[in-house]
Order: C-alpha cells, then structure tokens, then sequence
C-alpha cells in the first residue's frame, strides 16, 4: 500500500466486530414488489471496503457505521458519514472517494450522493469534504490511473 | 450506476449558427476527448474532432466570427480548430497550463481569448492577423482551481469564477493585466458568471445554493458606494436562495429577455425574472411562471437549447425525460451547463 516501508499512521487501531447478515423479509423475496433502498443496503455495499493502510475492512475500523447512512429513496438521496481512525489521518479524502466510487458504481443513476467526514473527527474536514463533494474534482482525480488502481484495490474483495 | 463520465461541456454560436458539444466520456479509447458537432432534431452531425485531446473536454466555445472553435481540456490544453470547407482542422495547441483547463472564452472583439484552470491560473491570449496565438498575462489571483471564465459584453473586462468561492474581474492597466476587483459572498465554490446585456451587472451561482446578482457602482457614483482609485466596485444587490437544493452549476443572463437561466444539480432548470416593480439598486427576481406569453418565449428559447443539449448526451441508459412541472422549472437529467441562443 501507499508508504512502502514506512510506519503506519495508526498502527494500533481499534478494530471492531462486524454485524451478522441481514435476514431477508418476505416482503423483500416477492418480485412482484419494488425494493426500496434502506440504510441497511447502502452499508452493505460499503461496509467491506478495504482500508488503504490497514489489511481491515471500514466496518472492522468503525470508519463506517450503519447508524451513520441516511437514504432517501424517495428524494434518491444518500448521505454517509465517515469517521477517520485519527484525526490527522492522510488517508481520509481516499477513503471518502473509494465509498463515493462504491456508491456511484452500485447504485441507480438518480441518486445524489453525499460522503463527508463525521463533524469533530478531522482536522481538515472542510477541505476534504469539499473536494469530494466537487463532482467535476473527483472525476478528473479519477481519470489518473494510479489513484484508480488504489480506490480499485480498496473496493477489491478480500481473499 | 451512476458516474460522474458523460458529462457534458457545451457552448452556442454568438450567430445561432452551430452548436457543439464537449464530450468527456471514460476509456476505452477513441472515444475519450471526442468533440461532436451538433446531433439533435434538425441538427445532422457534421463533424468528430476525435484527434484533439487526450481526456475530458470540459468547455468549447465558438469565435464571435464563427470560423474558429477552441475546446479546454482536462489534458491541461486549449486547441484552436478553424473551420474548413471539408471539416475542422487543428491550427494550434495553447500549452502552458499545469493541469486540467476548465474553461476557454474568446472577447467579443476576437483578438483575445482567455483560459483557467485548476491551477489556480487565468491566462490571457492575444490572436494576431495571422492566427498566432501569444500569452500576454497569467494571472495568479485566485488561491484555487477556477471553474469558468468569462467576458464583459463590451467592454476588455474578463471575469473568473473558483472553487476559493469568490469571483474576481481584470483588465489591462498600463500594458499589464491586473486584478481590479474581487467579489466575495458566496459561501463555497463559485461554479459560474453570467454579464447582463448592458454589463453593468454579473450574476454568479455557487455550491452555496445561490446565485448572486452585483452591480458595477463607478467613481463618483450617485449612491455614494465608496470605490478605490479609479477602479468601479461591484456591490451584491441580489441573493436567490431557498430555490435550489443542490449545487447550481451554471447560469445565464438572457441578452434579450432580461431572464436569469439556472442549472442545478437537482436535475432542474430554472428560469428567473426580473419584478416589473424591480429598483435597479435592489432588483428582485422570481421563479418564471405559466401565464405570459413574455415567458413563452423565454421558455421557449430555453427549452430549445435545453432539450437539444439533453437529447445529445449520449444515453448510458435511459433517455433523459424533459418535462414542464407547475412551476416552470424544467427537469432534466444532471444538467451542467446551460446557455441561451442569441
């Protein structure tokens, strides 16, 4: 990962137990009826995204948490707040762009989507929250294939 | 899903002649960097300007002539492309820029053309009788990427707009291009500005929901605006919020009609005018509604270039819907930029 040989921001993080699998409903296994997308669905898509630094998932570093997604299917709005695992911690605007990308990729075209970093946990969370919340920044960041290929092995799935 | 590819950057003919779209479309190659020239109802396709660029072409603006075109590109350069009997050939490469060029804007004398960027930099471009292009300014005023510019109507007068959340103006002072003004209000990125007819007003939009409209207030005014040297201040006498909820990308002032165009990024158009009883130093502005055939007209102008801009994007999926709710705004899909046809 990014750093080569160099120690790690946060060498000891917390790590966190990861929730059980979601029970299907009969409502959900008749086709005949639309799903809706929950709060539940969109953590699914990000819970096990890959830390950049860390061989743990965000759900495992409490980076993401269902309780911090809020969907409106409705008004096709989805917001997710993150939490860095330090405040200083240079790895945040790559983690707000592998969940945008995750969410972008995933989810139907009429969804507005907003990540940003839980209020009080970063140090320079207005300046990261602006830039992924620029749409034509996070497209050209995305047109530079090294960048791609991090966000690409963060959203891989872990053997 | 959804992606921020396939965006759409577009501009009109000062004459209503061509209308042209950028195209930023992802890999696979050759398709990236493509700029097509005007699909649409009763339009034909005429050209595909595929060799140009390397990446995404954000903006492409025609000359007031209408023999030339320059595109700005996200691969940090402006081509100059002139008109052939056959087609479009590219005559020169303006270089210089350090990363993605967002915006390109040729004066209404044609002489001069300006370019920004997300390096924070305005460049100024100088065109001689022999189409050799020349930077006679880079100016570094703004501290972030800047999203557009644009040029006074009349006057030698450019105007940027940036993600520093403020619009600035230059002009030439003694053989320099300076700074003359610096326009703060907005509370976040300020995507775009529109001149009004007679150039003594600009609005601006920004990811702060708003759009702001500023008066010019010159040396000596009668309002006593207090102005430094001899340079004009530009005062806020307008603020539109409460009628976007999300980032405004693009405005236009309707050289015509007088009316105020939006493009949102809760998938509406809005079309804004003035109040009859409007008081130039506090003019008021309202959603256009149903009832005058004023606002026929103006609707009608827009939803022309509107519908021909959205049914030209390439459909990923569904075809974009384009539809009149009880307001007047006009839905569409993502729009981005929004002009009116002169």
């Amino acid at each position: 990962g990014p750093g080569g040989g160099a120690a790690l921001e946060n060498a000891n993080p917390l790590i966190y137990r990861r929730s059980g699998e979601r029970p299907v409903t009969a409502r959900e296994e008749d086709d005949e009826l639309p799903d809706s997308i929950d709060d539940r669905e969109i953590f699914d898509l990000i819970r096990s995204i890959n830390d950049p630094e860390h061989p743990l998932t965000l759900e495992e570093l409490n980076v993401v948490e269902q309780v911090r997604v809020k969907v409106n299917d409705a008004e096709s709005t989805v917001a997710v707040e993150f939490t860095p695992t330090i405040p200083h911690c240079s790895m945040a605007t790559l983690i707000g762009l592998s969940i945008k990308v995750k969410l972008i990729r995933s989810l139907p075209e009429r969804f507005k989507l907003d990540v940003h970093i839980t209020p009080g946990t970063h140090a320079s969370e207005h300046a990261v929250n602006k830039q992924l919340a620029d749409k034509e920044r996070v497209a050209a960041a995305l047109e530079n294939s090294h960048l791609l290929e991090v966000v690409n092995q963060c959203l891989s799935a872990r053997s | 899903g959804a992606g921020p590819e396939g965006q759409c950057g577009r501009g009109s003919s000062q004459s209503g002649r061509g209308l042209v779209q950028g195209r930023g479309l992802p890999p696979p190659p050759p398709m990236a960097g493509t700029i097509l020239l005007s699909p649409g109802p009763g339009w034909s396709c005429r050209a595909v300007l595929g060799e140009g660029h390397q990446r995404t072409v954000r903006r492409v603006a025609w000359s007031p002539c209408g023999s030339y075109l320059a595109s700005a590109s996200f691969d940090a350069t402006t081509c100059i492309w002139k008109k052939q009997e056959d087609g479009f050939e590219c005559v020169t490469t303006l270089e210089g820029h350090e990363n993605e060029v967002k915006s390109v804007a040729w004066a209404p004398s044609g002489t001069l053309l300006a370019t920004c960027s997300r390096d924070k930099s305005v460049w100024v471009w100088e065109v001689d009788e022999e189409e050799e292009y020349e930077c006679v300014s880079v100016l570094n005023s703004h501290t972030q990427d800047v999203k557009h510019v644009v040029w006074h109507p009349n006057q030698e007068l450019l105007a940027s707009a940036s993600y520093d959340d403020t619009v600035k103006l230059y002009h030439e002072e003694e053989d320099d291009w300076v700074c003359c003004a610096t326009l703060e209000g907005h509370e976040s990125t300020v995507w775009s500005v529109a001149f009004d007819r007679s150039g003594e007003r600009l609005a601006s939009c920004s990811d702060d929901k708003t759009v702001r409209v500023w008066r010019r207030y010159k040396p000596g005014n009668e309002e006593g605006v207090a102005c430094s040297g001899t340079d004009p201040t530009w005062k806020c006498v307008c603020n539109l919020s409460g009628y976007h909820t999300r980032t405004i990308y693009d405005v236009a002032w309707c050289h015509l009609t007088g009316a105020l165009a939006t493009a949102c990024g809760d998938d509406a158009i809005r079309v804004f005018e003035e109040s009859a009883s409007s008081d130039p130093r506090q003019p008021t502005f309202g959603l256009a509604a149903h009832n005058s055939p004023r606002r026929a007209v103006t609707l009608h102008c827009s939803a022309s270039v509107l519908r021909t801009s959205v049914e030209a994007e390439p459909s990923r999926k569904k075809r974009p819907r384009v539809s009149f709710s009880k307001h007047m705004s006009l839905m569409a899909r993502a729009v981005f930029p929004v002009s009116f046809l002169e």
